[in-house]
């Protein structure tokens, strides 16, 4: 361990997302903080002088709120990421919060719902439901006892703005489901995240017992459960079948969860990242944030640039840029210097986008005219070397290993798809087999019980399409 | 120590047991404790939590995370998803496959080592990523793999 001169006071506070600049040591300074990055231990004594810090080290980049890559983003939901201390709740109240839950105290839970509604907030778990109408049904389920469930099982690879919530500004997420109780008069609660997320599970239970001191839970029981390395337990019924204490099986709908869930009682299932948008839009009104995006697709979107890209990480701004200014302007390229030759955008059941479709809109409808999804913003860069067609196998792959075998379609579509593009791999009647590979994929689609067996073609679907020498 | 493997999964099942739905976090504390859910707590938490031993076992044997054989000293994790793919993550894989010398979802004979496929740990832009233990790393190069398990 280095030491650090006596009067350097050293704070542990959360990522901003600026990935491909940490780890970033930044100093408070009268003009902001100035940043270094990405520093080693081996860096720190040559960073702090006798008489302070060295503006001048190769590893400064300045003043970090005036980075561009930070400069140019609209951080609404994720603010205070890399601001605060996360488990500090001065520095949380000082910096906005529990603003939204003094307004939504003084209001109706009508009037909750009805700002929630206004903003436009679509569910940014994926599915991008419209939240107020999810809301409103709760508030009129009747019931003796509601529950809020956030859905923390982020397990889609390219994704990590949950996990940044959580591990940065828990106070949020605990700020959000506490609104979303009042709202739909929900007593208890829980927060399901995944064990592939140690760090989060331990902030958040932190937060929980600090909220809990400080008298923000007195009317609300909230726990955090750890998932057990499922990823179709991230489907909201397979989830509730989980925190039931069974197989993530998913369940049959109707009946909603909103009407019938968590032991067959109304309960409000959101994803992280929806949840902590909440507190900011009670704090300022449903039409500041609606005044945000596009069309349809409305406030900020979290992106997150990951994969094989110069300057990966997470990017909050407004619906409606287009895919190439986040690629180029943001991402720099990719990491390895060579041409991009996809991006897999929504998951691991979101489609290839090749270079031709990358002016696309970020905008749920404009991804969905494409076919594709942009779900919740997670962003997969491939460079040219990358072999598409054992990605597709792979998608299939993955699909038959975590399918949870309600379904015909997805619990044996998926493996029968791994062995046909096997066989076109093969040369095998690949011609016969490429008509098959579609028709098994329109029928898993068609014929699924939910978005995992009915989703994983799109990706094969796409690669077929726009890479048609891969596969 | 089958004794003992009872009256401890009795003790943890019953200090649970006024959870909602507390088969998960039982199976949880289990597996915490002696690394791996024995085969004799199945009947133990059947009975506590008033569950056939069919349905406990059905719920151990759904989720990847929960094992039925005592697992290495060091559990190493690596992700096996796109984006640590797109960035060299299968050269990873069979790095470690190969220098540990035993291929995924195994253990070594020594059990100094456990060998799992994950699928994201939330480090998506610096991939490869991998976990060891609870201790997750970024960037890992086949030469930091080294260096890491030589820790």
């Amino acid at each position: 361990m280095t030491a650090l001169p006596a009067d350097v006071e050293m704070i542990r506070n959360g990522s901003r997302g600026l990935y491909w600049l940490e780890p970033l040591l930044e100093v408070e300074t009268d003009s902001g903080r100035l940043g270094f990055g990405p520093v080693t231990s081996a860096d720190v004594p040559s960073i702090f002088t006798a008489d302070g810090f060295d503006e001048q080290h190769q590893k400064c980049v300045g003043p970090v709120d005036e980075l561009p890559w930070l400069a140019n983003q609209q951080r609404f939901t994720m603010a205070r990421c890399g601001i605060i201390e996360p488990l500090s709740l001065d520095q949380y109240r000082h910096h906005g919060g529990f603003a939204g839950l003094a307004n939504a105290r003084s209001m109706s839970p009508r009037q909750i719902v009805d700002c929630v509604t206004d903003s436009g907030l679509r569910g940014r778990g994926g599915a991008a439901f419209p939240t107020g109408i999810k809301w409103r049904t709760v508030l009129e389920s009747a019931g003796d006892t509601k529950y809020v469930v956030c859905n923390a099982d982020e397990g889609d690879s390219g994704t990590f703005a949950d996990r940044m919530l959580m591990e940065c500004d828990p106070f949020v997420v605990i700020e959000g489901m506490l609104i979303g109780a009042l709202a739909v008069g929900a007593s208890r609660g829980y927060i399901y995240c995944r064990s592939e997320y140690p760090q989060a599970i331990d902030t958040l239970n932190q937060a929980i017992a600090l909220a809990a001191r400080a008298g923000y839970l007195q009317d609300f029981e909230l726990e955090v459960r750890r998932a057990a390395g499922s990823y179709i337990c991230g489907e909201e019924t397979a989830m509730l079948e989980s925190l039931e204490g069974n197989r993530g099986m998913v369940r049959y709908r109707p009946p909603l969860p909103a009407v019938e869930g968590l032991f067959g009682k109304p309960t409000l299932v959101n994803n992280v990242v929806s949840l902590a948008a909440v507190p900011e839009i009670l704090a300022q009104g449903g039409a500041s944030y609606k005044a945000l995006g596009c069309a349809r697709s409305r406030g900020t979107l979290t992106l997150q640039l990951a994969g094989n890209i110069r300057r990966g990480g997470l990017i909050e701004i407004p619906f409606g840029a287009s895919l190439r200014t986040i690629l180029t302007d943001f991402g720099g390229g990719t990491r390895s210097g060579r041409p991009i030759k996809a991006v897999q955008a929504g998951g691991p059941l979101g489609a290839y986008i090749p270079p031709e479709q990358f002016d696309t809109a970020l905008d749920y409808e404009a991804f969905q005219a494409i076919g594709a999804m942009l779900g919740h913003g997670g962003l997969v860069v491939f460079d040219d070397t990358a072999d598409l067609g054992q990605m597709a196998r792979f998608a299939m792959h993955f699909c038959a290993e975590e399918s949870c075998g309600k379904c015909t379609p997805c619990r044996i579509g998926a493996v029968r798809a791994v062995e046909v593009i096997d066989r076109i791999h093969e040369n095998q009647d690949a011609r016969g087999n490429r008509i098959l590979l579609k028709d098994l994929c329109q029928t898993m689609i068609d014929g699924s019980l939910c978005a995992l067996g009915g989703m994983a073609p799109a990706p094969v679907l796409s690669i077929m399409e726009h890479f048609p020498e891969e596969l | 120590m089958t004794d003992h493997i009872n009256t401890e999964s009795e003790e943890i099942a019953r200090s649970l047991q006024h959870l909602e739905g507390p088969l998960l976090p039982v199976l949880h504390s289990i597996q915490d404790r002696f690394g791996y859910i024995p085969s004799e707590s199945v009947a133990v938490v059947a009975g506590v939590l008033n569950l056939s031993r069919a349905e406990v076992h059905g719920v151990i044997s759904f989720y990847h995370d929960f094992r039925q054989q005592p697992c290495g000293r060091r559990v190493v994790s690596i992700c096996r998803a796109e984006a640590c793919q797109a960035v060299g993550g299968a050269a990873l894989a069979e790095h470690a496959r190969h220098s540990l010398g035993i291929d995924f979802e195994e253990t070594s004979t020594d059990r100094s080592v456990s060998l799992r496929s994950v699928y994201c740990l939330g480090l998506c832009a610096c991939g490869p990523a991998l976990c060891i233990d609870d201790q997750l790393h970024g960037r890992v190069s086949c030469a930091a793999f080294d260096a890491l398990m030589s820790e």
